[in-house]
């Protein structure tokens, strides 16, 4: 009996020793812990700062709290001291606020300049120019585009390694988030918006992305492959896209926009303005349409546009 | 003719799972018994005078209660279908749209329909009789908010097997939830029974901070109320600022899907985003309103089985109140990465934090209450002792979350999902189960079995940590929140097998629970003193259970833990100043109407849920009907006879003797 007690008293502490053990362990296959890319390294340093930062106090707190339990227990012939009406201590509360005040402000600096220095719609330190790539959430799969290639892919992404890659994110569909651990932290897509994650893969490799947010029934196949390659990987890839697959036409994406699980697919040009016109969907005239809409690129003229059911709508607001 | 009857039948319950139908026939027997078993035992009048139409705030806590423990049941078995579903890659145990539908009413039920009515069955058994009150300040009220609690939950939980559950999520953000998305009526089953549950919240809400401004004994100031009370205030005041939100955005919401209205849909004008914004303007302090109960319980159990006064007394009242502050300033941190841009980040980032300051100080406080003290190894403090590691580990993730740039690492994965239930699991349902334990014996009058508890407390424990840690691992690999599959290649399907392992364990805790529960029932070892654990606030100096009028005389309160000081001062041979001579007592009447009333609710919503105005419009005027008359009933008072209330005190004393 005194043995089991003795057991149970050491099993929590031991399950944190193990988890620390367990995470540590694991760090080497961990995707967020072992980035690819510039975003992701920096998120992960404040991830293992900010770590650290929090077991200044947590370790502490375990050892004392173990300390505590098993001092004061009330067992016969225990000698710890015993004040029954001891409650209040200016000296010892005074630390007690002061140690969290001090741990949080610290953090809160780390926190502010690195909410700063990783807003995602900043663009990248490099002297490569960045590749744009629009993605879109569907129903249930994503659609990229690279506009400057003139090419489409459904569910695959292929980058080329050090090259600063701007994402462009929206949705024709309920809202989903763009998420590529390895590479860095998620963005929401949302219809009616144009947000701005940049991404930058260091080496080359494959590397798993998803939807993060749920967006309906099929939202767990919402996932890609991101496929980092040299530049002139890239440029070969660009060229045989653009020699063997279909163009995406318009049919082709109202198609594609219907509610449905999707495989990987390849176009090798896709309505000009696309991208623009979905962001665009919702602008009512006269409405100054929504902030994240300003922010659009325009290195597509919406003149240049084929006669398209929604471009009216388009043609308008660029009027304004 | 039959054709048509058919018809409706398929869409009207749901058909074609079998998971559901075994359901639908376990419900369906479990009906005919109930009403059998009432029939046969000719209860129906001692079911209606009893419960179904008291005010006693006594019963209707203990309803609360009743009821969220089923819930508690229901939560759990989704939860464990869904950790089945993830054991294992591309497991095909159940399909998307199920899976979809049972993480929605897994999340619904387990805030709103189990944390919140074991919340409010312990504030309705513990705050008058700590405040030495005889009653809540609105005792009618009191049971209109059970009853609208009960048929709300009710109207969403038969969802799932008459017309089909919610599956758009927990807070079902448009324009998921919209009405082009999610066409069926499983998200008006989510609007109304939360609806119809939360405006109850909010009287109770309401109701408390007025029993506890106006209510206290003589000589109880605010600075000598017990801490689960200041606890139970600050909760409060959270939620009357809160609920009011949730209230008015379901409204809309429904607006937007019944009447084709556009305040959530991008198409006219509206905005998606306006819905995120509200809903986590209620959302975020919801979780505070569950948590500071919870600190205030860990507050007194604390005290009590260390022997020593509460560390920090003023702190832990700073503590909460500062915290039922700044729940309101935290709401954006759960959008980080929906481009608010880096002001908003930072801002919300530092408010976000901040609340850690006072919550480590109430860490620190109860470590020093327990320090130089007595520790009694009683299933309650072990509850509460297992709180503080599981807590802090917990607090610290949601400091790691708050981060705003790393955040875009955690958001909406599965190291998310292992933070919000340490805390949840950690904080709210170990500090309720505390509390359960610890007023056991004065709602019903007898201990719960400690060696039962113990087993129950290892197994929830264990499986606790079992269940989440795999799961920070889980979301640090990308694994994100509600996917119902996925695939071999990912390398998830060993941590995920292992969590659901820990998610059967607590199962099992559970089953101990409730074989405690039952076990303690039949063995009814009667507490006879009142006192079962040398307690020291006012609630331990009258009989257990408690009767009808709580107190013959009321106190005259002279400190803080002033049963604890009185008890003193008898050891050290000062007698107590004579008893004054006992009075009628002014007691409210049982009424039916709250009853009624909120079956009629039920009614008006199940109407709007199919779009029945022929059901919910005579409902709504029934409603209305049930105010009239009880505006114009004026016997609704009466008062308990010097010779009854001597009779029952002689009782519970000869029950002492």
């Amino acid at each position: 009996m005194k043995s089991r007690k003795k057991v149970r008293r050491f099993i929590v502490p031991l399950l944190f020793v193990s988890i620390l053990v367990l995470l540590s362990g694991c760090s080497e296959s961990i995707r967020v812990l072992d980035p690819k890319g510039p975003i992701g390294e920096s998120q992960k340093d404040l991830i293992l700062i900010s770590s650290l930062l929090c077991a200044i106090i947590l370790v502490p707190v375990l050892a004392l709290t173990a300390f505590i339990v098993y001092r004061y227990r009330d067992k016969p012939g225990n000698k710890a001291a015993y004040k029954p009406n001891w409650s209040h201590s200016t000296l010892m509360e005074t630390i007690w606020w002061g140690i969290p005040v001090v741990i949080i402000t610290i953090l809160a600096i780390v926190t502010v300049k690195g909410t700063y220095d990783l807003e995602p719609s900043k663009p990248l330190d490099s002297e490569k120019k960045p590749l744009v790539i629009q993605a879109t959430s569907l129903d249930w799969k994503w659609l990229f585009k690279y506009p400057e290639q003139g090419i489409a892919t459904v569910n695959y992404i292929e980058i080329p390694e050090d090259v600063p890659i701007r994402f462009e994110l929206t949705s024709d569909a309920p809202m989903n988030s763009f998420w590529i651990p390895e590479l860095g932290g998620q963005m929401y897509t949302m219809s009616g918006m144009a947000m701005k994650l940049h991404l930058q893969a260091d080496e080359p490799g494959e590397y798993y992305g998803s939807g993060a947010n749920f967006s309906g029934e099929h939202f767990a196949d919402m996932k890609f492959t991101v496929r980092a390659t040299s530049e002139a990987e890239f440029n070969k890839w660009v060229e045989s896209v653009k020699q063997t697959s279909p163009a995406l036409t318009e049919e082709g994406y109202q198609q594609l926009a219907k509610p449905g699980k999707a495989d990987v697919q390849y176009f090798s040009s896709f309505p000009e303005g696309l991208f623009e016109r979905i962001v665009t969907k919702y602008v009512v005239e006269g409405d100054e349409g929504h902030a994240g809409h300003r922010q659009m690129t325009t290195e597509e003229s919406p003149s240049s546009e084929p006669e398209q059911p929604k471009s009216d709508m388009s043609h308008e607001h660029a009027g304004h | 003719m039959l054709d048509s009857i058919k018809d409706f039948a398929s869409e009207f319950f749901v058909t074609g799972d079998p998971l559901i139908l075994g359901a639908q026939v376990s419900i369906a027997i479990a009906m005919v018994a109930i009403l059998f078993v009432l029939s046969y035992f000719k209860k129906w009048g001692w079911l209606w005078r009893e419960w179904l139409t008291t005010v006693d705030h006594k019963k209707i806590g203990i309803m609360y209660i009743i009821c969220s423990i089923l819930m508690l049941f229901r939560g759990g078995v989704d939860a464990l279908l869904m950790r089945l579903q993830l054991a294992m890659p591309e497991m095909q145990f159940l399909e998307a749209e199920h899976y979809n539908q049972i993480f929605t009413t897994h999340g619904v039920i387990m805030i709103l329909f189990m944390a919140m009515p074991l919340m409010f069955g312990l504030f309705n058994i513990v705050v008058p009789l700590q405040i030495g009150a005889r009653d809540v300040a609105y005792p009618f009220l009191n049971a209109l908010s059970f009853w609208l609690f009960f048929w709300g939950a009710m109207l969403f939980n038969v969802s799932f097997v008459i017309g089909g559950s919610p599956d758009a999520g927990w807070l079902a953000y448009p324009p998921l939830s919209g009405l082009t998305h999610s066409p069926g009526v499983g998200q008006n089953f989510y609007i109304w029974g939360i609806q119809i549950s939360g405006i109850g919240s909010l009287a109770t809400g309401i109701n408390f901070i007025v029993t506890i401004l106006k209510m206290r004994a003589p000589g109880m100031t605010l600075m000598k109320m017990p801490m689960f009370t200041w606890s139970v205030f600050s909760s409060c005041i959270i939620i009357i600022f809160a609920f009011p939100i949730l209230t008015v955005t379901l409204a809309l919401l429904f607006l937007d899907r019944f009447l084709g209205t556009h305040f959530f849909t991008l198409d006219a004008g509206g905005n998606p985003m306006m819905y995120i914004n509200l809903i986590w303007m209620w959302g975020h302090p919801e979780v505070y309103i569950v948590v500071l109960p919870a600190f205030g319980i860990f507050s007194e159990i604390a005290a009590t089985f260390s022997k020593k006064k509460l560390f920090g007394y003023k702190s832990m009242v700073f503590a909460m109140i500062s915290i039922s502050v700044f729940s309101f300033f935290t709401w954006a941190h759960h959008f980080f990465t929906m481009g608010s841009g880096a002001d908003v980040n930072a801002f919300f980032a530092v408010t976000t934090m901040a609340i850690a300051i006072p919550t480590g100080v109430k860490v620190f406080n109860w470590l020093f209450t327990m320090f130089r003290g007595r520790i009694t190894f009683t299933t309650p403090m072990m509850w509460m002792i297992a709180f503080i590691p599981c807590f802090v580990i917990g607090g610290m993730t949601g400091v790691l979350l708050s981060v705003a740039p790393a955040d875009f690492q955690f958001h909406n994965s599965y190291f998310l999902i292992a933070h919000f239930h340490q805390v949840l699991i950690g904080g709210v349902a170990f500090g309720y189960f505390a509390g359960l334990y610890y007023w056991w014996p004065k709602m019903f009058g007898f201990k719960l079995n400690e060696h039962l508890g113990k087993w129950a407390f290892w197994f929830w424990n264990i499986g606790f940590y079992v269940c989440f840690m795999p799961q920070y691992v889980l979301g640090l690999d990308g694994m994100t929140r509600r996917m119902y599959t996925y695939d071999f290649d990912m390398g998830w399907g060993p941590l995920n097998l292992v969590s659901t392992i820990g998610g059967f364990m607590m199962g099992i805790g559970f089953i101990f629970q409730v074989w405690q529960i039952a076990y303690s029932i039949k063995k009814n070892q009667k507490d006879v003193t009142g006192d079962p654990w040398n307690g020291r606030t006012l609630e331990w100096s009258i009989p257990s259970p408690a009767p009808l009028y709580n107190f013959a005389t009321l106190p005259q309160v002279e400190a803080v833990d002033d049963w604890w000081e009185k008890k003193q001062k008898r050891e050290q041979g000062i007698a107590p100043p004579p008893a004054p001579p006992l009075e009628p007592i002014h007691m409210p009447k049982n009424s039916g109407i709250p009853f009624i009333k909120s079956l009629l609710w039920f009614f008006v919503g199940f109407g709007f849920v199919w779009g029945w105005l022929w059901m919910a419009i005579p409902a709504l005027i029934g409603v209305g009907i049930c105010m009239l008359v009880r505006q114009f009933s004026y016997d609704t008072d009466y008062y308990i006879p010097v010779s009854e209330v001597q009779k029952a005190e002689a009782q519970a004393r000869g029950a002492a003797l």
